[in-house]
């Protein structure tokens, strides 16, 4: 057992600022940007294989969940009104902007593919929506672990590797659960396999995260932000289990499916509170930079000792 | 080098010399004449009157309406880390007593994370080499907050847009020094070109270390540090997080290629799992 890292700071206080995101608007676009990215390639797939209610289903999710997300991400601006800022400047540096870009791609895409799908109107232009939707989805569910890894919060930037896997875990989990609430048994499959494709990368990363970055990883186990991630994680066997019965029973489907959603949904909530605590304690902040300090002074002392490892 | 990058940055035709603070905390008195002479002059509005019991802190940090904040640590230490000057004699067995005093205020990074990850280009990098947010542009998302290294920017609750330091860029502009240098009764706060203040600040760092206060450090003032050097630097006489810095700042955007490699290796994977899932489901029958 470690003992705990002794650190100075000023009266407690933390050295950088929380995010000032309001729950649940923000955790709740995390959520819904991957249910949605996914659901496009659920939508895209179910339209090629022969699925028209898997796909109309999925399009019809994709979109909503697009939209009610962009939605959360506007009421949670100090300014809504000037929302279309957004759209001002491009900038690679900043993931919020890229994001931007891509959801004012993806979100008409995703709502002309929705609209061809369930109104049988347009069919060429819903084609083309659908796969321009499928193929913007996998960005649409994945920038949101890049928008928050690209901060000083230490257990959302030290987890910048392994968080963009969870995320996209977590996406296939939502989208598969959507998929398996809402369409037929025979037509839910490839939702089902998607999402015990999601909950597998999803536990893999996030079990690879919390081994790699030390200390940092405790607001991930512990507080809110834990209880939130162990809350997923047995809603993500739960729902995993019970989708095995979905061929055979349509209720099994769809309690799973509902299962799963929530499963993703306490996922997101858990990192977005994990990161708050993470910021709130100057622990997080203080302690590791010191380590690597350090590291460093002990590198510029005994050079040699490193060239030997 | 890093400083025409930084004021390169600006898109101005003609070259300045880049602007910044050497705050000298040696020579603090914490009269907080800085952290008023900014309120007024900027008209930053009040928020809170309440007593701490931090010491003579009662601003607690920086924050949207503190964009001076004076630290007060009191300490007891061996007397021989102690300035001669500073404070009575020892008193007993825990050492003499001491009281550390520091003005703390936007590093003005030569890598801005606040900067970079504005996505309505609000924040942007003035032909003085600062960074400066232009609160018709802001739309209050609130990124720049959580991406400071320092805590610095924060968003003002009954306005909704994010606050910081500006060094006074209005005066700049007019060829003035900031507010609370100009206030500064000690010479605490010094205003100037960049280059010239790291040469000060050199001199003051070994006239302190000839004095045998051992202490003494500059902050910010190293160009290769993780962002870059900061445009208003220190000189502390304690490690930086006992005055609420951090010790190892980095700019979040020095991983930013690499985070977003990581983000699209889990798009594609998300698309072959897909694709993967509709495989092993086959076509309808």
């Amino acid at each position: 057992m470690v003992p705990p890292a002794q650190f100075d700071s000023y009266y407690g206080k933390p050295v950088i600022k929380a995010p000032v995101w309001k729950s649940p608007q923000i955790p709740g676009y995390l959520f819904l940007g991957g249910l949605a990215g996914a659901s496009s390639l659920i939508g895209a797939g179910a339209q090629v294989t022969g699925r028209p209610a898997l796909a109309r289903a999925a399009k019809a999710g994709a979109f909503g969940a697009g939209c009610v997300s962009v939605a959360a991400l506007v009421h949670d601006l100090g300014r809504p009104a000037r929302f279309l800022n957004m759209l001002r400047v491009f900038k690679v540096t900043s993931p919020l902007s890229v994001g931007s870009w891509l959801l004012s791609a993806y979100v008409p895409a995703a709502g002309a593919a929705a609209f061809s799908a369930t109104t049988g109107r347009m069919p060429r232009i819903g084609a083309a929506a659908t796969a321009g939707a499928a193929l913007l989805g996998p960005g649409v569910a994945a920038y949101t672990a890049a928008l928050i890894s690209d901060t000083a919060v230490p257990a959302w930037h030290e987890g910048y590797p392994e968080l963009p896997f969870v995320f996209a875990g977590s996406a296939a989990t939502a989208a598969g659960g959507l998929g398996l609430l809402a369409a037929p048994a025979d037509q839910s499959d490839p939702a089902r396999y998607l999402a015990i494709f999601g909950i597998a990368a999803e536990l893999a990363a996030s079990s690879r995260l919390k081994r790699r970055i030390g200390m940092v990883a405790e607001p991930y186990r512990s507080g809110r932000g834990g209880a939130y991630l162990r809350a997923g994680q047995v809603l993500s066997v739960a729902g995993a289990a019970g989708s095995m019965l979905a061929r055979r029973s349509r209720l099994a489907g769809a309690v799973s499916g509902a299962t799963l959603l929530a499963a993703s949904a306490a996922t997101r909530w858990g990192i977005f509170h994990a990161g708050l605590d993470s910021a709130a304690d100057p622990r997080y902040t203080i302690v590791p930079q010191r380590e690597r300090l350090r590291e460093r002074q002990r590198e510029r002392e005994h050079p040699q000792a490193q060239d030997r490892r | 080098m890093s400083d025409p990058e930084a004021t390169a940055s600006s898109g101005q035709a003609e070259q300045q010399p880049r602007l910044g603070f050497f705050t000298d905390t040696s020579v603090c008195i914490g009269c907080k004449a800085c952290e008023v002479a900014c309120k007024e002059w900027n008209h930053v509005p009040e928020d809170g009157l309440l007593l701490t019991g931090m010491s003579y802190d009662n601003s607690v940090g920086l924050g949207a309406d503190t964009w001076r904040h004076v630290a007060f640590i009191e300490q007891r230490r061996p007397a021989r880390t102690v300035l001669a000057e500073n404070g009575p004699a020892g008193t007993g067995d825990g050492g003499e007593f001491r009281w550390l005093m520091s003005s703390d205020v936007c590093k003005h990074c030569t890598h801005a994370a606040c900067l970079d990850v504005c996505p309505t280009g609000a924040l942007f990098r003035t032909e003085f080499g600062t960074v400066v947010v232009q609160e018709d542009v802001c739309n209050g998302c609130g990124y720049c907050i959580p991406a400071c290294p320092y805590g610095v920017i924060d968003q003002r609750k009954d306005d909704g847009r994010a606050w910081k330091c500006t060094m006074c860029y209005d005066r700049l502009g007019a060829g003035l020094e900031p507010a609370c240098a100009k206030a500064c009764p000690t010479e605490s706060i010094q205003f100037g070109p960049l280059d010239e203040l790291r040469e000060r600040a050199a001199g003051r760092l070994a006239d302190l270390h000839e004095a045998g206060v051992s202490d003494a450090r500059l902050y910010g003032a190293d160009p290769g540090d993780g962002v870059g050097g900061d445009g208003a630097f220190f000189l502390l006489l304690d490690e930086p997080e006992v005055y609420g810095l951090p010790p190892d700042p980095v700019v979040t955007t020095r991983d930013l290629p690499s985070i977003w490699r990581h983000a699209a290796a889990a798009a594609a994977m998300l698309a072959a799992g897909a694709a993967a899932a509709f495989a092993a489901s086959g076509r309808r029958r």
